[in-house]
């Protein structure tokens, strides 16, 4: 095994070879997101757990989610949630094997960051309007 | 002499390939619903004390909704980040950042179980 990686062959040329296209971007933040959900979590269960250890523990998680930054982050983690499941929803259409025409594909990418921004603001306001408060 | 193409012809699949993209799918597909109760119920909370969230996770159907969420959320996590792992890390942490990965996961599964059980049968 030492002997390997001695002959270089061309490779694929990367990302960075490529003009920046809306649906390379899209693919780019459904693992961006993802990622982020994937560290965001932490907040989710650690807020549960709290609530598990006491009600004054519990008292400081939802101190900081009534907190100005607090609900920034929860605001986007809402956002990366949703656009992580909508373009999930769009590789599962793929995997169908419909929606590869170029057009789709476009089409599909712009109504991904559009429903997902929109959806977040519904929810948001929906709750708003529900409670009466945030 | 090698390369990396030489490397790997003639091995087949990596083996799991086709169980670890299907079970990709099987859990997104569970995570729609899931995941929209989840936001809803977080948001639903807001502000809310220990006992207003106890109240909640006390009815049979929130726990095991809760519960079914955290176990297919953190499952298609670890699928995904497995991914994400193997295409960026390479060398020696790659093995690192696998194993953390599972174990990371694993976790915070047990972690948010615990708190779902206890808050839901607890006084």
């Amino acid at each position: 095994m030492a002997e390997t990686h001695t002959a270089k062959r061309p490779l694929s040329p990367h990302l960075q070879i490529y003009r920046p296209m809306l649906t390379m971007m899209m693919s780019i933040m459904h693992r961006i997101t993802g990622s982020a959900l994937y560290f965001g979590i932490i907040l989710l269960v650690w807020w549960l757990t709290a609530a598990a250890i006491s009600a004054d523990y519990f008292a400081i998680m939802q101190a900081f989610f009534g907190h100005w930054f607090g609900k920034l982050v929860l605001f986007g983690f809402t956002w990366a949630l949703l656009h992580h499941m909508l373009g999930g929803l769009r590789h599962l259409l793929w995997d169908t094997g419909h929606g590869f025409k170029l057009s789709t594909i476009e089409w599909l990418a712009r109504l991904n960051l559009a429903s997902s921004i929109i959806l977040t603001l519904v929810l948001w306001l929906g709750v708003y309007w529900v409670r009466g408060t945030l | 002499m090698k390369t990396p193409l030489g490397m790997v012809r003639g091995l087949g699949s990596a083996k799991t390939g086709t169980e670890h993209w299907w079970l990709q799918r099987v859990t997104a597909i569970a995570n729609i619903p899931l995941v929209i109760f989840v936001i809803v119920f977080i948001l639903w909370h807001l502000g809310a004390d220990r006992a207003a969230l106890m109240a909640s996770v006390k009815h049979p159907l929130i726990a095991i909704a809760l519960a079914m969420s955290f176990l297919s959320i953190l499952w298609h996590m670890r699928l995904g980040m497995q991914v994400i792992i193997e295409d960026y890390v390479h060398g020696r942490w790659r093995i690192v950042c696998l194993l953390g990965n599972v174990f990371f996961t694993i976790a915070l599964g047990i972690a948010a179980l615990y708190a779902i059980l206890s808050l839901s049968f607890g006084a």
